[in-house]
């Protein structure tokens, strides 16, 4: 009897949870990193409060998409050892399940991130919204979610490849672009009042399309020796 | 089939060359913007041509992770290579003919931009076929692709809302062109796509050649009892 494919995704994330917590290796790394990006921008652009909601958009996801290379890179290392990876694709167990579990794992770690860098860019660039902060939140967890699927699936195909660390960026940003800008449009509309209605479905529309896509093909991914 | 691609070679030459001729001295000097215009003859067929080489990319990734047919990987492997080569080409000369006519080299418009991206998307698929470690390169290949071609629509539609500065197109955009112009640049399309075929016709041989070398040679190291590395 093999176990159903809802079990495998919480046991492996649960796993990965707890791995995490344990270590606080892809957190605390991720964390630093952002912070060096905040403080280094800070430094350079000192901006006022009308410049910052201008510009603060684009920082944060840069800063956020940069950090969050650091955690996805990590996703499969630890599968690689001990050959975990081997054992999951010799069980009857479906890649899906497992590629959500990472996913979903990533997804949280990211969140954490964004959640405990926020209030520090607030602080540091004295940012204001003029629109409503739920649409924020919005944004930021479908944007999330856009690159951390993608992360997840390019993670798993550099990992076939010399020099791993270096090709997870390189296939990861020209297919993020469009939902980068998005991420980028809506968070400035939104601090500055305007409607970001266009980014926001856009995002929603991106994020289902290449989550479908994604599943279908994680697969011959996974299979790839 | 050896034959052919003499004879094709030599066609596309000469089509190539009556293409220079009628784009530089053939077609009618445009007024405005003077003979810096014909540029067009070149910039636009180079994109034509390498939109059609990505949706054959397409084409064939998409057949490939169904079929596993090596014939489909090589041809995705040889229309991206080549596709590439093309865009870059309209890339370089756009902004030639951007710098005299809007003074500037280049804008974040809607069509530049998409063409950027879709640039930036096939180099990294380039970057994962040389540096895949793997032996199933074609199968992860293939995925990429699908995955870049699915982007299209999204870079299309998100820089969209931007402010669109580039001439309209010139085939059903309603725009008006003189139709000595129309055919100077049909002509050029068609010599483009003759070399672009050519070009991609001598790189799959030489893939199918590498290929069969590749394996010749690993079947000799598995045959070699004296187990010497070369």
């Amino acid at each position: 009897m093999s176990a159903p494919p809802t079990g495998i995704t919480r046991t492996t994330l649960l796993k990965d949870l707890r791995l995490e917590w344990r270590s606080k290796d892809a957190v605390n790394s991720m964390l630093f990193f952002s912070l060096l990006v905040v403080v280094v921008f800070s430094f350079s652009f000192d901006p006022s409060a009308e410049e910052s909601r201008q510009i603060a958009g684009g920082l944060i996801w840069v800063a956020f998409l940069f950090a969050a290379v650091v955690a996805l890179n990590q996703t499969w290392a630890r599968e690689i050892r001990n050959q975990v990876l081997d054992a999951y694709r010799v069980s009857p167990a479906p890649a899906n399940s497992l590629f959500l579990a990472k996913t979903l794992g990533n997804f949280i770690f990211v969140s954490v991130l964004e959640a405990l860098m926020t209030p520090l860019f607030i602080a540091f660039y004295r940012l204001r919204t003029l629109g409503p902060a739920w649409q924020l939140l919005l944004a930021a967890l479908l944007g999330t979610w856009a690159l951390v699927v993608n992360g997840t699936f390019f993670a798993a195909m550099s990992l076939r490849t010399r020099s791993r660390e270096i090709m997870l960026p390189l296939l990861l940003f020209p297919i993020s672009i469009p939902a980068v800008l998005a991420m980028v449009q809506s968070t400035t509309a939104i601090l500055n009042g305007e409607s970001a209605r266009f980014w926001i479905v856009l995002l929603a529309t991106y994020d289902v399309v290449f989550t479908t896509v994604c599943l279908l093909l994680f697969e011959t991914v996974l299979n790839a020796e | 089939m050896k034959k052919a691609f003499p004879i094709l070679g030599v066609l596309t030459a000469i089509l190539l060359i009556w293409a220079l001729y009628q784009a530089l001295v053939g077609a009618p000097t445009e007024q405005t913007m003077g003979n810096v215009q014909r540029i067009f003859y070149y910039h636009v067929p180079s994109a034509l041509v390498g939109f059609m080489l990505f949706f054959v990319n397409f084409g064939a990734s998409v057949l490939y992770l169904i079929k596993r047919n090596p014939v489909a990987d090589i041809v995705a492997l040889v229309a991206a290579e080549v596709g590439v080569v093309f865009l870059t080409v309209n890339l370089v000369t756009g902004p030639i003919w951007a710098r005299p006519v809007w003074g500037i080299w280049w804008t974040w418009d809607m069509r530049l931009t998409s063409t950027l991206v879709l640039w930036l998307i096939y180099v990294s698929y380039l970057f994962l076929r040389r540096f895949s470690s793997s032996g199933e390169t074609p199968a992860l290949a293939a995925a990429l692709a699908v995955l870049g071609a699915l982007c299209v629509p999204f870079v299309y539609f998100s820089i969209w809302f931007f402010r669109t500065q580039h001439p309209q197109p010139v085939m059903g955009g309603g725009g008006s062109i003189d139709p000595r112009m129309l055919h100077v640049l049909l002509l050029n399309w068609l010599a483009f796509s003759f070399f672009a075929f050519l070009v991609c016709w001598s790189r799959y041989r030489l893939e199918t050649l590498q290929r069969a070398v590749d394996q010749a040679h690993a079947l000799e190291s598995l045959l070699d009892p004296s187990g010497s590395v070369r």
